[in-house]
């Protein structure tokens, strides 16, 4: 288990597999499911995390999305709201 | 640019805002259980519930929840494990999108069962236990039941499933908190939940015998905090304090119809579990109405949703928006008005009830009286 909350470029982030996160119509926003929880997502968090249910290179969707909005400072909001994830047990590196 | 979310769990009561919607939908697929513990928050009459819905008008239940916007599904009782059909019904829960939840105490619980539970798309585990040791666990709940809870723990955690393991706190087991906390180490729980006792139906009944004392409770805080910095993110820990022994009540299902929306084995639906005991309400029936008018318009879930209902000191106080004025059930058993502040909130006109209480749990004990669940109790 890696408890270095720091991500780095090459690592492929997931959501956790035992999480459930999808798009929740009545809500129009993603949300997320897990054990005694539910987590309404912003706009912006949801967008993230779309990305990262697909199994992603953190270094990868951080150029997309500096490209997608091209704004390179973009870059370390995304990154902390990654490691703030990780943290919280919502995403995780797979290995 | 920032990215954040808004959560909601029972530990970090920061609001999930719903937005109206029943967000938590949870079904008690039967009263019918095993065991026999003395503060069961069933129905003091449950024996009388006998027409629970079918394996189709749950299913209706599931679709309309749905509908209606529900995410987090838990299937409670009663014990949901004494239901031929559980696994159909998570089947259909998990095809509609559910975040499924099973709340067991166990009993039934083989390793055929679960693996059926599995591939119909289970999520989550809770389970209860009540000592570490088999002969006070099997007091408690007045059977057999210490080795197959511990057969079923392991079994939860061999398939992987993040597992909640719940242990109802009175004087009798909060001792061993740090064995406990041990035992669920050594299993791989992730989340540990100490559930004061809620004070109503049978635990109302025994409750001069199964309160905590303060000391009691500040020693086992002492241990969560201690293992909480030991164990960081392995373990998730909830231990709230009884309701009884805080200066304000708890913000009660996070205010009446507003995120919670309970379905009794007889098709009754109930803004919370325990909202039976309110005398006088006649709660709306899935089996006569769609769970859309329940939700939005029946009369009992909109006499104390939002403030409109509340009296002094409630309707003035700062607070109100926070705690929503506490428990309408705690408020009808203990005041006799469910509209009324409730007494465990220091403002109100009747706390001194809730001292009352303590001082006479503490003055007249150890009565090791307990009244066990039990079919045809007359308390009249
Ligand atoms: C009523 S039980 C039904 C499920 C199953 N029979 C069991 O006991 O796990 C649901 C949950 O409520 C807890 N519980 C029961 N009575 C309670 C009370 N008076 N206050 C707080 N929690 C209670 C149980 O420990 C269990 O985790
Ligand atoms: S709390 Fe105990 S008696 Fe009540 S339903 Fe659960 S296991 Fe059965
Ligand atoms: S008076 Fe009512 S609203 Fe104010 S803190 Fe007490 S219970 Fe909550």
């Amino acid at each position: 288990m890696n408890n270095n909350v720091g991500l780095q470029r090459t690592d492929i982030v997931e959501i956790d597999p035992t999480f459930l996160f999808r798009w929740e119509e009545p809500q129009r926003a993603y949300v997320l499911l897990y054990p005694e929880g539910l987590v309404k997502l912003n706009s912006t968090a949801g967008e993230i995390l779309a990305v990262v249910a697909q199994t992603v290179a953190v270094g990868d969707l951080l150029d997309n999305f500096i490209a997608k909005y091209n704004n390179p400072d973009i870059a370390d909001d995304i990154l902390t709201f990654l490691e703030a994830s990780n943290e919280r047990g919502w995403v995780r590196i797979k290995r | 640019m920032s990215a954040a979310g808004s959560e909601s769990s029972v530990s970090a009561p920061v609001k999930v805002d719903g937005e109206g919607l029943p967000l938590w939908l949870l079904l008690e697929l039967t009263y019918r259980c095993p065991l026999k513990c003395p503060w069961c928050n069933n129905p003091l009459d449950f024996d009388r519930y006998r027409n629970e819905l079918t394996t189709e008008e749950w299913v209706d239940v599931l679709r309309q929840g749905r509908e209606l916007g529900a995410l987090q599904l838990g299937f409670s009782g009663g014990e949901p494990m004494q239901r031929r059909d559980l696994e159909e019904l998570v089947g259909e829960a998990t095809r509609l999108g559910y975040y499924t939840n099973l709340i067991t105490s166990g009993m039934g619980l083989n390793e055929q069962r679960l693996a059926a539970l599995q591939r119909a798309g289970l999520k989550q585990v809770q389970l209860s236990l009540q000592a570490c040791d088999a002969e006070l666990n099997n007091r408690l709940v007045g059977a057999d039941a210490y080795a197959h809870k511990i057969a079923a723990a392991r079994a939860i955690k061999a398939r992987g499933f993040p597992m909640v393991l719940n242990v109802p706190v009175s004087r009798y087991n909060i001792e061993q908190a740090p064995a406990l906390l041990e035992l669920a180490e050594e299993l791989g729980i992730e989340y540990v939940e100490f559930a004061n006792l809620q004070y109503y139906n049978w635990a109302l009944l025994n409750r001069s015998d199964l309160l905590p004392t303060r000391e009691q409770l500040s020693v086992a805080e002492a241990v969560v905090a201690e293992t909480r910095a030991r164990l960081g993110r392995r373990m998730t820990i909830y231990f709230v304090i009884t309701d009884y022994y805080a200066e304000r009540p708890k913000a009660c299902m996070k205010g009446w119809g507003n995120i919670h929306l309970t379905i009794a084995p007889d098709g009754a639906a109930l803004p919370c579990q325990e909202a039976r005991v309110i005398e006088g309400l006649k709660f709306p029936n899935v089996r006569d109405h769609d769970l859309g008018w329940i939700w939005h318009e029946s009369p009992v879930f909109q006499k104390f949703r939002g403030e409109s209902w509340m009296q002094e000191p409630c309707r003035s106080c700062p607070e109100r928006g926070h705690d929503y004025g506490g428990c309408r059930c705690q408020a009808f058993l203990l005041n006799g008005d469910a509209a009324s502040t409730d007494p465990v909130c220091g403002k109100s006109p009747n706390h001194h009830l809730i001292e009352e209480a303590v001082a006479a749990a503490m003055a007249g004990r150890p009565q090791n009286r307990l009244i066990m669940r039990q079919r045809g109790l007359n308390v009249a």
